[in-house]
C-alpha cells in the first residue's frame, strides 16, 4: 500500500481554503485603526494614550476573567476584543477619567459580549454598549470635551482623578464639540477644522480624512462591506439636505453633519461590525438607511448633540428581523 | 484599488456568485494525454454510478475480452458493466469502494499474452442509432456522466412524452481547480468531440448547441470554434468567465443561457440538455467503433506527485498502480483525492480503483492540507456571497450544530448542491459543507423511513 513514511489523512472536501481568516478580518481592522490613534495623539497628546492603554487593558482583562476555555486566554487570540478595546477607547473624550474607562471597558466586554454567549453571539456592538454605559453612569464626565490644544505630555482633562471621589468637577480647559456648538449656539465649525481634525470631541471623533481613507483601505480589501457606510452616507446626507434646503438658518448643512461627530467613526467602524449588522445585502442597506435616518432625527430634533451611538444600537437591535425579512429567494425559486 | 476594476471582464457570460479558488492547473494543462500500460488486476465496483448498482452476469474462473459485458444493468437508473481488459474474473466478492464503504466489486486478473485489442470492431448497425434505440444502446454502452458525478447518461438524454429539448449545452467548464482531464480532451480529441455533439444533437432534436469553456483554456475555445466553423455546424462556443462551480449543470446553464432551472426541477424542464465533453467523446466512441466505456482521462496532479500527468487509464486499475506510473509520492504527501480539491474524496489508502466518474487523482502535500483553527461565526455573510444557490449557509450552520434539520430543510436545505464554496470562504474554519451533507442524508432517510 502507502510507503511507510508518508502517513494519510483522512477529511471531507473542500480540501482548499481562501486563506482569509478571522484573526485576519480583526487584525486588519485593527491595522487600519492605528492612523486615527495617531491623530488622536497629535491633537490630544499623552491622554490618548492613557484611556487607550486603559480601555484594551480593561476588555483584555474582562474577556479574560470571563473566558470559559481552559487554560483561560484562548478566546483572546482572534482579535477581536483587542479591536473592542481600540473601538471603545476611539467613543470617549481624550479626558475622562481613567477609573470610568476601566469600568467602561468590563461594561463592554461583560455586558456587550461575554453575557451572549462571546464573539459571533452579541446582538449589540460591545464598544458602543461599553460608551452607553458611561453615558448613562457618568453623564457630565463623558460629555466633558478636552480642547484639542496644549502640551503633548500633560494629560487632559481629568484622566489621573481618584476613583469615586473625583472626576466630575475638576478644573481644566474644556470646549464643545462642533455638534453641541451647532446645537445649542447655531455655530457652525469650518469644513478644513472638520476635515482635519482640529475640534473638540472624542478621539475618534476628530479626523475625517484618515476614518474616510481607512475606511477605503478596509472596503477594498472586503474586510467592512462598502454598503452599509453608502447607505448610512446617503441617507444622512438625503435627509439633512432636504432639511437644509428648506430653512438653511436653521438646519445644519449635509457637508458639516457628515463629518462632525461621531459619524464617520461609527459608520466604518461600528456599523459595519459584521456580527451586530445583517448579513443580507439588501438587509445591509435596510440597516444602513435606518441609522442615518435616526442619526439626523436625533441630532436635529432629539434633546441630544449627538445621536450615532443611539442610531447604531437601536438598528443592532432590529439586526435579526432585518435578516429575516430580507431573505433571499434561492436560484430557482 | 485598481485589480478590482481590471480583473472583472464584462464580456463573459457567468453566473451569479461563487467563489474563486486558485487553479493551480499549470502542473498538467500543457501535458498531452498519455496511455497507461496495463497491469496485473482490475477491481470493477459494481455501483460506479448513481442509481441501482449492476448485476454481475460472470462467474468466478470465467474468460472475458476487453469490452465484453461482465454486468447488466440493475434498472433503468443503471449501466452496463464492460470488462477493461481480457482476461479472467477472479472474484465477485466485496471489495473497498473508493467512497469508503464495502461493496460487491468484479475483480479481473489480465491475460499476460493478450494483445488487448478490442474483440470485434464492427460499428454498430444504424437501427441502434435511431430513436427507438438510441437509449437503451447508451444504457449498454456503460457510458455515465464523467464530469463526476456519474449519472448514467442515457436516462439524461431520454426525454419523456410531453417535453422537448430545445438546446445542447456541452460541458467544457472544468471548474475543478487542478483537474486538466477535459481540457486536454478538448484540445486533443476535438474531432471525435465534435462528431458526437453531432450525433446527440441529431437524437435529441436540438435547434442550438453552445460548448461552454471557461477562459482559462484559451486553446480549447480556439480549437473548438475553428472546427466548428470549418465543419460548417452551428455550435456556439461560449468563453466563460473562470469561477467555481460553473461546470455545476444548474450554474453552466445560467451562464450560457442566462436561465434559472427551477428548484427541485431538472434541466429538461427548461428544455436543456447539459452533457460533459467526455461524455460525449464515449458516446463517438460508442457509435462509430461500437467500443463500450472502458477507460477514461484521469488527471494524475498535485505537489505531492512526482511526475503529474494526463492518463488515458482502464476503469478498475487501482491508484496505487496510476502513482507508480507517475513516478511515486513526493515527501511529505498526506492526502490523496479521487477528484478535484473542492468535491473530491479523500482515500485512506491506495487499492481502490478508479471509477467511471473519476476525473483526476490529487495527491496533496502536509503544506496544502493544514486544518483550519476553528472560530465562532462572525456572521460576515462571505458564504452568503459565494453561495450560488443563494442559500444563508451561515444560518443553515447554526442549525445543524443544534440539529434542527427540520428547520434546514424550511429554509432550502435540499437545494444545497454541495459544491463547497461556503466551507472555501468561511473565515472561522466552520466545516459548514460537510454538515450539510450529514444533514442531507439524514432527512433523506427520515423520508425514505416514511
Amino acid at each position: 500500500m502507502m510507503s511507510s513514511k508518508n502517513k494519510i489523512i483522512l477529511s471531507t472536501a473542500p480540501f482548499l481554503r481562501q486563506g482569509e481568516t478571522t484573526p485576519w478580518i480583526m487584525f486588519q481592522v485593527v491595522f487600519s485603526l492605528i492612523p486615527v490613534f495617531l491623530a488622536a495623539f497629535y491633537f490630544f497628546g499623552l491622554s490618548v494614550l492613557l484611556v487607550t492603554v486603559t480601555a484594551i487593558a480593561s476588555c483584555l482583562l474582562t474577556e479574560w476573567f470571563f473566558d470559559t476555555n481552559r487554560p483561560r486566554g484562548i478566546s483572546l487570540k482572534d482579535g477581536s476584543t483587542l479591536l473592542t478595546g481600540m473601538l471603545f477607547a476611539l467613543t470617549l473624550p481624550p479626558g475622562l477619567p481613567l477609573w470610568m474607562v476601566f469600568l467602561g471597558g468590563i461594561a463592554a466586554i461583560g455586558m456587550g459580549k461575554v453575557i451572549w454567549g462571546g464573539l459571533g453571539q452579541n446582538i449589540f456592538n460591545p464598544a458602543l454598549i461599553g460608551r452607553a454605559f458611561l453615558q448613562a453612569a457618568f453623564p457630565i464626565a463623558i460629555t466633558t470635551w478636552s480642547s484639542p490644544t496644549g502640551n503633548y505630555f500633560i494629560p487632559r482633562g481629568t484622566n489621573l482623578a481618584w476613583p469615586f471621589m473625583q472626576g466630575e468637577a475638576l478644573d481644566t480647559i474644556t470646549t464643545a464639540t462642533p455638534l453641541a456648538l451647532m446645537k445649542f449656539q447655531h455655530q457652525s465649525t469650518g469644513i478644513l477644522n472638520l476635515l482635519l481634525g482640529n475640534t473638540g470631541g472624542s478621539l475618534g471623533e476628530t479626523s475625517s480624512i484618515v476614518i474616510i481613507l481607512a475606511g477605503i483601505y478596509l472596503a477594498a480589501k472586503k474586510v467592512i462591506n462598502w454598503q452599509i457606510p453608502a447607505a448610512i452616507l446617503l441617507t444622512v446626507i438625503l435627509f439633512s439636505g432636504i432639511l437644509y434646503s428648506f430653512a438653511p438658518d436653521r438646519y445644519p448643512s449635509p457637508v458639516f453633519m457628515v463629518l462632525s461627530g461621531g459619524l464617520l467613526l461609527g459608520t466604518v467602524f461600528m456599523a459595519t461590525d459584521p456580527v451586530t449588522s445583517p448579513i443580507t445585502t439588501r438587509g445591509c442597506w435596510v440597516f444602513g438607511c435606518g441609522i442615518g435616518l435616526l442619526v439626523v432625527l436625533i441630532r436635529v430634533f432629539g434633546g441630544l448633540p449627538e445621536g450615532v451611538m443611539y442610531a447604531i444600537l437601536l438598528m443592532n437591535a432590529v439586526t435579526p428581523l432585518i435578516n429575516r425579512i430580507t431573505r433571499e429567494k434561492i436560484y430557482g425559486a | 484599488m485598481f485589480f478590482i476594476f481590471t480583473q472583472k471582464n464584462g464580456k463573459q457570460r457567468t453566473f451569479k456568485r461563487g467563489s474563486h479558488p486558485e487553479h493551480h492547473k499549470g502542473r498538467t494543462e500543457y501535458l498531452p494525454i498519455e496511455r497507461m500500460p496495463f497491469v496485473e488486476e482490475y477491481t470493477l465496483p459494481l455501483s460506479q454510478h448513481i442509481g441501482a448498482p449492476s448485476l454481475p452476469i460472470v462467474q468466478k474462473g470465467q474468460q472475458v475480452q476487453r469490452g465484453e459485458v461482465i454486468a447488466k444493468p440493475g434498472g433503468f437508473v443503471s449501466v452496463s458493466l464492460h470488462s477493461p481488459v481480457t482476461g479472467m474474473v477472479t472474484a465477485v466478492e466485496l471489495s473497498e469502494h473508493p467512497n469508503g464503504q464495502m461493496l460487491p466489486a468484479i475483480k479481473i486478473k489480465t491475460d499476460p499474452y493478450s494483445t488487448q485489442c478490442f474483440g470485434k470492431a464492427e460499428p454498430l448497425s444504424d437501427q441502434k442509432r435511431d430513436k427507438a434505440h438510441f437509449i437503451s444502446s447508451v444504457q449498454s454502452s456503460g457510458i455515465v456522466g464523467m464530469g463526476g458525478a456519474a449519472f448514467p447518461a442515457h436516462v439524461k438524454f431520454f426525454i419523456p412524452e410531453g417535453k422537448h429539448c430545445q438546446f445542447l449545452v456541452i460541458n467544457g467548464c472544468e471548474c475543478e481547480p487542478f483537474l486538466t482531464a477535459d481540457h486536454r480532451v478538448m484540445v486533443e480529441q476535438a474531432p471525435q468531440l465534435i462528431e458526437g455533439i453531432g450525433i446527440l444533437a441529431e437524437f435529441l432534436g436540438a435547434q442550438k448547441t453552445y460548448i461552454g469553456i471557461e477562459a482559462n483554456k484559451p486553446d480549447a475555445i480556439v480549437i473548438l470554434n475553428e472546427l466548428a466553423v470549418q465543419k460548417n455546424i452551428s455550435i456556439e462556443v461560449v468563453p466563460l468567465q473562470v469561477k467555481y462551480p460553473q461546470g455545476a449543470e444548474k450554474m453552466l446553464i445560467t451562464a450560457v443561457l442566462k436561465q434559472e432551472v427551477p428548484s427541485g426541477k431538472l434541466p429538461l424542464d427548461v428544455e436543456t440538455v447539459v452533457s460533459n465533453v467526455g461524455t460525449v467523446i464515449a458516446l463517438t466512441n460508442y457509435f462509430t467503433k461500437s467500443e463500450p466505456l472502458v477507460e477514461r482521462v484521469v488527471t494524475v496532479t498535485g505537489s505531492g506527485i512526482k511526475r503529474p500527468a494526463n492518463l488515458l487509464v482502464p476503469i478498475g486499475t487501482p491508484i496505487q498502480e496510476i502513482i507508480n506510473v507517475c513516478g511515486g509520492l513526493n515527501e511529505g504527501a498526506t492526502r490523496v483525492l479521487l477528484g478535484g480539491p473542492m468535491m473530491g474524496v479523500a482515500q485512506k489508502n491506495l487499492g481502490g480503483p478508479v471509477l467511471k466518474g473519476t476525473s483526476g487523482i490529487l495527491v496533496l502535500t502536509d503544506e496544502e492540507v493544514q486544518e483550519m483553527q476553528l472560530y465562532k461565526c462572525i456572521r460576515c455573510g462571505r458564504c452568503l456571497q459565494a453561495c450560488p444557490i443563494f442559500l444563508n449557509p451561515s444560518h443553515l450552520g447554526l442549525l445543524a450544530r443544534k440539529g434542527l434539520y427540520d428547520d434546514m430543510a424550511q429554509i432550502n436545505l435540499m437545494d444545497c448542491m454541495e459544491c463547497a464554496c461556503c466551507s472555501f470562504v468561511c473565515p472561522s474554519g466552520i466545516p459548514l459543507v460537510q454538515s450539510f451533507r450529514v444533514a442531507k442524508a439524514i432527512l433523506r432517510e427520515k423520508e425514505v423511513k416514511q
